[in-house]
């Protein structure tokens, strides 16, 4: 595959753009591979790509349902950050901001990283002791974050409503790093990457039951283009995780549920990075294409159904209204939904099932997208090697068996409260 | 969504709190059913796609714990009944 080089883009030019090839191939499934990936979005292409790129292995099929990136890979707010607080959280979320920041030039591919800042907001003097506390987690794992005050947060962000009656900005945890990456452009790089390294990117491919061996270990996959034999088979299909698991007879701490996000009309550069009003549910950023990109917190209720009710819509544009009034009058383009793998802790899972040959990367929440690149890492290197990547080596299925849990948030067994 | 309340009648599903998948059973005794009924209880979910019943609780209104049968799919409600009367 050719190298994408600012000369390729002169000589594509002058040949009036008649010669650009196809970035990946559309493969037809083969009858078996070492390892099947399951699931065509980021973290599955990703996967693909690190087992091809660091372990050499390259005899690998990721099959899709539907169109790669069609699923959360495309439905996300493409928020990219590290600012984790719990041991077990901030050295994986580092690590994919890391990968992050070297992406475009590993992938050859623009993913427009964009490392404009994410700032949070807090608004009582509780919060901002919780800020200062993640805060200080983070530097104790050589993560760089800002304690603001009120003035920090008002040179950065002067629109906001600052003495908002029921929450006064008090000020805000900066991440000068985090920011926003273009996410059908990850998708299509990781596929690109992978593709040119052998790996077999196998569409409209539904997995409908699992092959198992006379021992019980897992020998493919029946899809609806066939069976395609496989000595292992990594999930990573978060949203659908439940039912890919139950076709394996497991059942997991997982719900799934519906969040919603939205982008106004285009505008001109108003908002500077990414900025979240946690306590009242709204955070924001601005494409680059112009159009402000926002959501708020899940529906709360189960569903499979990408899509949700008018209550959350109301709730975020309220949000919106109550932090950021100038926005008021930019027009709503459009909302969508997308399905989450809710856990019970709030935090992932990678690791084996008690399936010989079964490996789970599920669980992100309303999170995945920024954890991508190092999803990927993590679940190649347990794929490649059977044992878990030291970073990600806290997101265990059994943590919940064990009493081991990650929950940032501090809300027990709830998955629509994380 | 809107949700038909045995005792308010049909109402806005804002209204309601949600509280979660109704086929989970919390063991009669939690030193007697050991730490697998427990585990199971509190962390594993079916987590159907399609029909299933589950919790609402109706806060801005009769503050009735309901039952209600809908599918996570469609998020059509087919039927909805107190949950004191038991999960149908």
């Amino acid at each position: 595959m050719a190298r994408y080089s600012i000369f390729g883009l002169a000589a594509n030019a002058l040949s009036g753009h008649r010669r650009w090839r196809p970035t990946w191939r559309d493969a037809p499934p083969r009858a078996a591979y070492d390892l099947v990936i399951v699931g065509g979005g980021g973290h599955g292409l990703a996967t693909a790509y690190y087992l091809a790129k660091v372990h050499g292995i390259r005899n690998v099929a990721v099959v899709e349902r539907g169109w790669i990136g069609g699923g959360n890979a495309g439905r996300n707010t493409t928020i990219i950050r590290s600012n984790y607080g719990l041991e077990g959280n901030t050295a994986f979320y580092e690590w994919s901001m890391k990968l992050w920041e070297g992406l475009e030039q590993d992938l050859n591919y623009n993913t427009m990283v964009s490392q404009r800042g994410v700032l949070n907001l807090c608004h009582s003097d509780g919060q901002r002791d919780a800020f200062a506390r993640r805060g200080n987690a983070m530097r104790l794992n050589g993560v760089a974050a800002e304690l603001l005050d009120r003035d920090g947060v008002r040179k950065l962000a002067p629109f906001l409503n600052f003495d908002q009656g029921r929450f006064p900005i008090q000020g805000g945890l900066l991440q000068r790093r985090g920011g926003t990456a273009r996410h059908d452009a990850v998708v299509w790089g990781y596929a690109r990457g992978a593709s040119d390294r052998g790996v077999d990117i196998i569409q409209n491919c539904e997995v409908t039951g699992f092959v198992r061996a006379a021992d019980g270990s897992i020998a493919g996959v029946e899809t609806t283009r066939g069976r395609i034999g496989a000595r292992k088979v990594g999930l990573a299909t978060a949203g659908s995780s439940s039912r890919l698991a139950a076709m394996a007879g497991l059942r997991l701490p997982i719900e799934s549920h519906v969040l919603q996000a939205f982008v106004s009309e285009a505008l001109k550069p108003v908002i500077p990075g990414v900025i979240t009003f946690g306590a009242g549910h709204f955070y924001i950023s601005q494409s680059d294409k112009g159009g402000l990109v926002f959501g708020g917190d899940i529906d709360g209720y189960n569903s499979y159904a990408s899509r949700g009710n008018l209550p959350v819509v109301e709730d975020v544009c309220e949000g919106g209204m109550a932090i950021m009034p100038m926005i008021g009058r930019a027009r709503l383009l459009r909302s969508w939904g997308g399905v989450c793998d809710m856990t019970m802790d709030g935090s992932p899972i990678i690791d084996h099932t008690p399936v010989e040959g079964l490996y789970l990367n599920a669980g992100w929440c309303y999170g995945g997208f920024k954890a991508t690149p190092a999803s990927g890492w993590c679940f190649a290197h347990l794929l490649a090697k059977d044992e878990p990547h030291p970073t990600a080596a806290a997101y265990r299925l059994d943590r919940f068996r064990k009493g081991r849990l990650i929950d940032e948030k501090g809300v027990g067994a709830q998955p629509n409260l994380h | 969504m809107r949700i038909n309340c045995p005792y308010c009648g049909d109402r806005d599903a804002q209204e309601f709190v949600y509280r979660g998948d109704a086929a989970p059973v919390r063991p009669p005794t939690l030193e007697g059913s050991g730490d697998e009924g427990v585990f199971d209880y509190v962390y594993l979910r079916d987590n159907p796609a399609g029909p299933m019943r589950e919790y609402w609780y109706h806060a801005n209104g009769c503050r009735n714990w309901l039952v209600a049968a809908r599918d996570s799919l469609s998020h059509e409600i087919s039927a909805v009944a107190l949950a004191r009367d038991g999960v149908p």
